[in-house]
C-alpha cells in the first residue's frame, strides 16, 4: 500500500462516515428545512467521499471507489472517531459537526496546496462546500447556545461528552511527515492555533464555555475505532457483503 | 356575481389566484387535496428513507438520497401553496397528526428490499407522475405552478426506480427474484393510488366542474397502466394480474378487480405501516420542538438587539 494511497483513504472514510451519520437525518429533522439542509451536507459528504475513493482506487489499480467504501473490515477504516459519534440529537450532531467542519475548513485550505493536483483539486472543490458546512454548523451553535436555557444545556453537555475526540485531528503519524516533506500533505498540527481561535470566537459568540483538554481519544489513523463503527458498517455495508456476486 | 365571475374565468381556462374571490368549497376542497398531497411528500420520505443508510453503492447512495430530498422540497411547495389559502404549515400539520388529514395510502406499505427502491419509484412515481401531470392544468394558480416544477423533478425519479429495477431484473437470480417480489407487492397499491373507481368517488363533480381535479381517476388509472405493461415487458417481469389483456376496441389494456376492502381499510388506518409512519413524524417533530423553541428565543434576542 502506497502512502499516498492511505493518505487519500484517510480522508474518503472521514466524509463517508460523516455522510452516512447525517443521512440518519433524514425524515428526523426538527423543521423540514434543516431535514433538506442536512440531506444536502450528507449529499456533499458522499459526493467528497466519492471523489476520494476514486482517486485512492486509481491510486491502488486493484479496487473500486466502491469496493472501499463497503468491502473493508472496521479495523481497516481510518476516520477521525468524532465523525462516527452518535447523532443523539440536533444539538450534539451540530457541535460535532462544527467541531469537524472548523478542522476540514482549514484542512482543505491547506491541502488545495498541495503538490498533487488530485488532491488539490478535490480539496478545493471540497473547500467550497466546507464552507457552507461550518456557516451552517456555527449558526445553530450560536442559535442553540445562545436560545433557551435548555438549548444552552444541550449543547453545553454535548460539548464537553465530544471534546476528547477533537485531539485527534491534528496528530501527524510517519505517513503523515513523510507526504508532508513531500509537499503532498497538510501539517495537522499546524492547524491547531487557528482551530482554536475560530472555535473559541464562536463559543464566546453562542455563550458556551470551552471544555477542559483532559483525556484525547486516539486510533482512527490506525484502524482504531469506538464501538459505533461496527454498526455503521453493517448496517451500510450489508448488501454488498450478502450478495457478494451481485451488481448494483 | 361573485360565484358567476369565478365560474366564467375557470371556464375561460383562466387561473384562480389567491386573492381572487372563490367560493368555500372550492378552497376547502383544495386545502384538503393540497394538504393531502404535501403530507404524502413528507410521509413518503419514510419508506424510502428507510433504504439510504443501506443503498449499496455510493451512486446508488447519493441518487436515493437527493431523491428522498426533493420530496421534502415538493412537501415544503405544497405547504407553501396551501398557506396561500390562508391556513398555516402549523395547522397542517396538526391535523395530519390528529388523523383529520390523510396522505396517499401507498406510503402505509413496508419497504422490504432494495428492489422496493426501484418499484417505488417506477410504479409509485410513475402513478404519483400521470396525476400530477394532469394538476399542472388545475385551475389554482400557486398549486398549477407547483405541480409544474415538481413534475420535472418527478420524471427523474421514475427513471431512476425503472433503472434499478432493470439492473436487478437482469443481475444474479437473486435479484431477479427481489425485482419480481417488489413488483409484485407494489403493482396493486400502486394502480389503486389513483382512487376509488369513479362511480364511488362522491367529491368527482364538483372537482371538475371547478377544474382542480382535469381527469377523472379511472381515465388516470388507466393511463398509467397502458403505460406502464409495456416497460415490465421489456425488463422481463411479469405484472402480478392474469386478467390483464389488450384490448384492441379499447385499444387500452383490460385488467383485474382491484382489492376494494383492502384499500379502504389502509386509507381507515388499518395498513400495514400507518401507525409507524404517523408515530415516526410525530416523534421527529416532537424531538424538533427544543430546537424551533430556541431558534425563535434567539431570533427574538437579536430583534431586541436591533430595535
Amino acid at each position: 500500500m502506497s502512502s499516498l494511497f492511505t493518505y487519500t483513504l484517510r480522508i474518503a472514510d472521514s466524509s463517508l462516515i460523516l455522510g452516512q451519520r447525517m443521512s440518519e437525518w433524514c425524515s428526523n429533522g426538527p423543521t423540514l428545512e434543516e431535514d433538506i439542509a442536512m440531506s444536502n451536507i450528507s449529499l456533499d459528504m458522499f459526493g467528497q467521499a466519492n471523489g476520494f475513493y476514486q482517486y485512492a482506487a486509481q491510486l491502488d489499480g486493484t479496487k473500486s471507489a466502491d469496493e472501499l467504501a463497503f468491502r473493508r473490515n472496521e479495523r481497516e477504516f481510518f476516520n477521525h472517531q468524532l465523525v462516527e459519534q452518535e447523532n443523539r440529537d440536533f444539538g450534539t450532531t451540530m457541535v460535532r459537526n462544527f467541531l469537524h467542519d472548523v478542522f476540514n475548513f482549514l484542512f482543505y485550505t491547506e491541502l488545495s496546496k498541495s503538490k498533487d493536483e488530485t488532491l488539490s483539486a478535490l480539496a478545493s472543490k471540497s473547500l467550497k462546500e466546507v464552507k457552507y458546512h461550518l456557516r451552517h454548523s456555527s449558526n445553530w451553535l450560536v442559535r442553540l447556545g445562545d436560545g433557551t436555557g435548555e438549548s444552552n444545556t444541550k449543547v453545553q453537555d454535548a460539548l464537553k461528552e465530544l471534546w476528547m475526540y477533537t485531539g485527534e485531528l491534528f496528530e501527524m503519524d510517519n505517513l503523515d511527515t513523510e507526504l508532508l516533506n513531500n509537499g503532498i500533505a497538510v501539517d495537522n498540527s499546524a492547524l491547531k492555533s487557528e482551530w482554536d481561535s475560530i472555535v473559541n470566537k464562536t463559543l464566546v459568540k453562542a455563550k458556551l464555555t470551552r471544555p477542559e483538554d483532559a483525556y484525547m481519544a486516539t486510533g482512527g489513523k490506525k484502524g482504531l475505532h469506538t464501538e459505533y463503527l461496527g454498526f455503521i458498517l453493517s448496517e451500510m455495508q450489508f448488501l454488498q457483503r450478502a450478495y457478494p456476486d451481485a451488481k448494483w | 356575481m361573485n360565484e358567476k365571475y369565478f365560474q366564467d374565468r375557470i371556464d375561460a381556462e383562466k387561473k384562480i389566484e389567491p386573492k381572487d374571490w372563490m367560493p368555500d368549497d372550492y378552497r376547502k376542497h383544495l386545502i384538503r387535496q393540497i394538504s393531502q398531497h404535501a403530507h404524502s411528500e413528507i410521509i413518503g420520505m419514510q419508506p424510502e428513507g428507510n433504504w439510504i443508510t443501506r443503498a449499496p453503492s455510493l451512486r446508488a447512495k447519493m441518487i436515493l438520497l437527493a431523491k428522498v430530498q426533493d420530496e421534502a422540497g415538493h412537501g415544503l411547495y405544497l405547504y407553501s401553496a396551501c398557506e396561500t389559502l390562508g391556513i398555516s404549515r402549523e395547522k397542517l400539520v396538526r391535523q395530519l397528526h390528529e388523523g383529520k388529514a390523510k396522505y396517499s395510502s401507498i406510503f402505509n406499505y413496508p419497504t422490504l428490499s432494495w428492489a422496493d427502491m426501484g418499484a417505488v419509484g417506477w410504479l409509485v412515481d410513475g402513478a404519483a407522475i400521470v396525476n400530477q401531470v394532469s394538476l399542472q392544468r388545475t385551475s389554482y394558480g400557486p398549486y398549477s405552478r407547483g405541480m409544474v416544477k415538481i413534475c420535472k423533478e418527478e420524471s427523474f425519479h421514475q427513471r431512476q426506480g425503472y433503472e434499478i429495477m432493470a439492473e436487478m431484473a437482469k443481475g444474479t437470480a437473486e435479484q431477479k427474484a427481489m425485482a419480481q417480489d417488489a413488483l409484485n407487492r407494489f403493482w396493486w397499491p400502486s394502480i389503486m393510488m389513483f382512487g376509488p373507481q369513479d362511480s364511488d368517488s362522491p367529491r368527482t363533480g364538483n372537482a371538475m366542474k371547478w377544474k382542480i381535479k382535469r381527469q377523472t381517476n379511472d381515465a388516470l388509472r388507466q393511463d398509467f397502466i397502458d403505460k406502464t405493461v409495456g416497460q415490465a415487458e421489456v425488463i422481463g417481469l411479469t405484472i402480478p394480474d392474469p386478467d390483464l389483456k389488450w384490448n384492441e376496441v379499447r385499444q387500452s389494456y383490460d385488467f383485474g378487480e382491484m382489492n376494494w376492502d383492502e384499500f379502504w381499510s389502509v386509507v381507515n388506518g388499518n395498513g400495514p405501516c400507518n401507525k409507524q409512519r404517523l408515530a415516526h413524524h410525530k416523534k421527529a417533530h416532537d424531538q424538533g420542538k427544543w430546537v424551533r423553541d430556541a431558534a425563535k428565543a434567539y431570533a427574538k434576542k437579536q430583534e431586541l438587539v436591533a430595535n
